[in-house]
C-alpha cells in the first residue's frame, strides 16, 4: 500500500495525474525507479542514446582535425578554392558543398513532414515523403563520390597533397567518409521504413512512431553536416 | 498537456516549412561568409553563430526536443558538454606541439 500511495491513481482530475514540469518534474522523473523518461517509448529513447554516442564519435573526429590543423607547420589548403567548380564559365568557390548542404537540408524538411503525415495516418503521403528524403540522401552521396573523385584526381591522398599541409587529406577522407557512411546507411534505413509504411505495418499497429525514430536518425545526419560544413569547409 | 499525452507529435505543416525556409536562409548566409571572403574573428564568429542557430532549429523543432520532458532533454543535451573539456585540452596541447615543431624544425 505504501509503495503506491504517492501516485493518486484513483482520482479523475487531469491535473492530479499530469506529471510536474520544470525542475521538480526533472527530479520526479529521475527518482521514479526504472521509468525516468516519461511518455518516451524505449525505441525512441534508444535512438536518442545512440545519437548521443554518435555525437561523441563525430566530435572526436572533429577535435582530431582541429588538433592536426593547429599543429600543421605548412599552410592549410584553402578549402574555398579546393572545392571550387567552374560552371558555365563561371568560377564558383565552394559551390558543390553549398549545393550538398541545400540538398541535405531539404531532405530534413521532407522527413519532418513525413513524420507529421505519419501521425495523421496518411500512409501514401508519408511513404512518398520518406522516399523523397531517401532520394535526396542518395543524391548527396552521389555528389560526395564526385567530390572524392575530383580530389583524388587533384592528387589529394590521406598522407599528402600538392596544396599544403599533409594532414588535410586524412582529415577530409575520414570525416566526410564517416558522414557519407551514415547517409548511406540512412538511405537504406529509410527505404525499409517506407516499405513498412506502404505495406501497412504501422496502420495495423496504429503506431507510426517508427517513422519519427527514423526521422531522428536522419535529422542527426543533417545536424552533423551543419558542424562539418562550418568547421571543415568554411573555417 | 494534451499534446504530450497523445501518441506522437501534432504540429501544423506550416511550422516545418517555416523552419525549412529559415535553415535555407542561414545556409545561404554562411555560404556568403565564404563568398565575400570575410576573414579573422568576424568570419569565425559568423560561422559559429549561423552553425549554432541551424543546429538549434534542427534539434528543437525537427527532432521535437522542444516538446520533450525536461528529464529527457537534459539527459541528451548535457553530456556532450563534456566534449568542451576535450576540445579545450586538445587545443592547448596542439598549441604546445606547434611551438615545439617551430622550435625544432627551425634548428634544421
Amino acid at each position: 500500500m505504501a509503495a503506491h500511495s504517492a501516485t493518486p491513481a484513483g482520482t479523475d482530475s487531469p491535473t492530479a495525474t499530469a506529471p510536474a514540469d520544470g525542475w521538480s518534474g526533472v527530479t520526479q522523473d529521475w527518482s521514479s525507479d526504472q521509468d525516468a523518461f516519461k511518455q518516451v517509448s524505449s525505441g525512441k529513447t534508444m535512438m536518442w542514446i545512440f545519437l548521443l554516442s554518435d555525437t561523441f564519435v563525430f566530435t572526436c573526429f572533429l577535435t582530431a582535425y582541429m588538433a592536426v590543423r593547429m599543429t600543421a607547420t605548412e599552410p592549410w589548403p584553402n578549402t574555398s578554392e579546393v572545392f571550387a567548380l567552374t560552371i558555365a564559365g563561371q568560377h564558383m568557390p565552394l559551390i558543390l558543398i553549398a549545393i550538398m548542404t541545400f540538398v541535405l537540408i531539404s531532405s530534413s524538411g521532407t522527413m519532418a513532414m513525413a513524420v507529421n503525415y505519419g501521425y495523421r495516418r496518411e500512409r501514401r503521403k508519408t511513404a512518398v515523403l520518406i522516399l523523397t528524403t531517401a532520394l535526396c540522401g542518395a543524391a548527396f552521396v552521389g555528389m560526395q563520390v564526385f567530390e572524392w573523385g575530383k580530389l583524388i584526381e587533384d592528387g589529394v591522398r590521406p598522407w599528402g597533397n600538392p596544396m599544403g599541409a599533409a594532414q588535410f587529406g586524412a582529415s577530409f577522407f575520414m570525416i566526410t567518409g564517416f558522414h557519407g557512411l551514415h547517409v548511406s546507411i540512412g538511405v537504406i534505413y529509410l527505404c525499409v521504413i517506407a516499405w513498412k509504411v506502404l505495406r501497412g505495418n504501422y496502420e495495423r499497429s496504429g503506431n507510426y512512431q517508427n517513422v519519427e525514430i527514423a526521422g531522428l536518425y536522419w535529422h542527426f545526419v543533417d545536424l552533423v553536416w551543419v558542424f562539418i560544413f562550418a568547421f571543415f569547409y568554411l573555417w | 498537456m494534451t499534446q504530450t499525452q497523445e501518441q506522437g507529435q501534432h504540429h501544423p505543416i506550416s511550422l516545418y516549412l517555416k523552419i525549412w525556409g529559415l535553415l535555407f536562409l542561414l545556409s545561404t548566409l554562411s555560404y556568403l561568409v565564404d563568398y565575400y571572403q570575410f576573414a579573422g574573428y568576424l568570419r569565425w564568429s559568423l560561422i559559429i553563430v549561423f552553425m549554432l542557430l541551424k543546429a538549434g532549429l534542427i534539434v528543437a523543432i525537427f527532432m521535437h526536443m522542444a516538446w520533450e520532458r525536461l528529464a529527457m532533454v537534459y539527459a541528451i543535451l548535457l553530456p556532450p558538454l563534456c566534449l568542451l573539456v576535450l576540445i579545450g585540452l586538445m587545443a592547448s596541447e596542439a598549441g604546445y606541439i606547434f611551438d615545439n615543431r617551430l622550435l625544432f624544425f627551425s634548428q634544421g
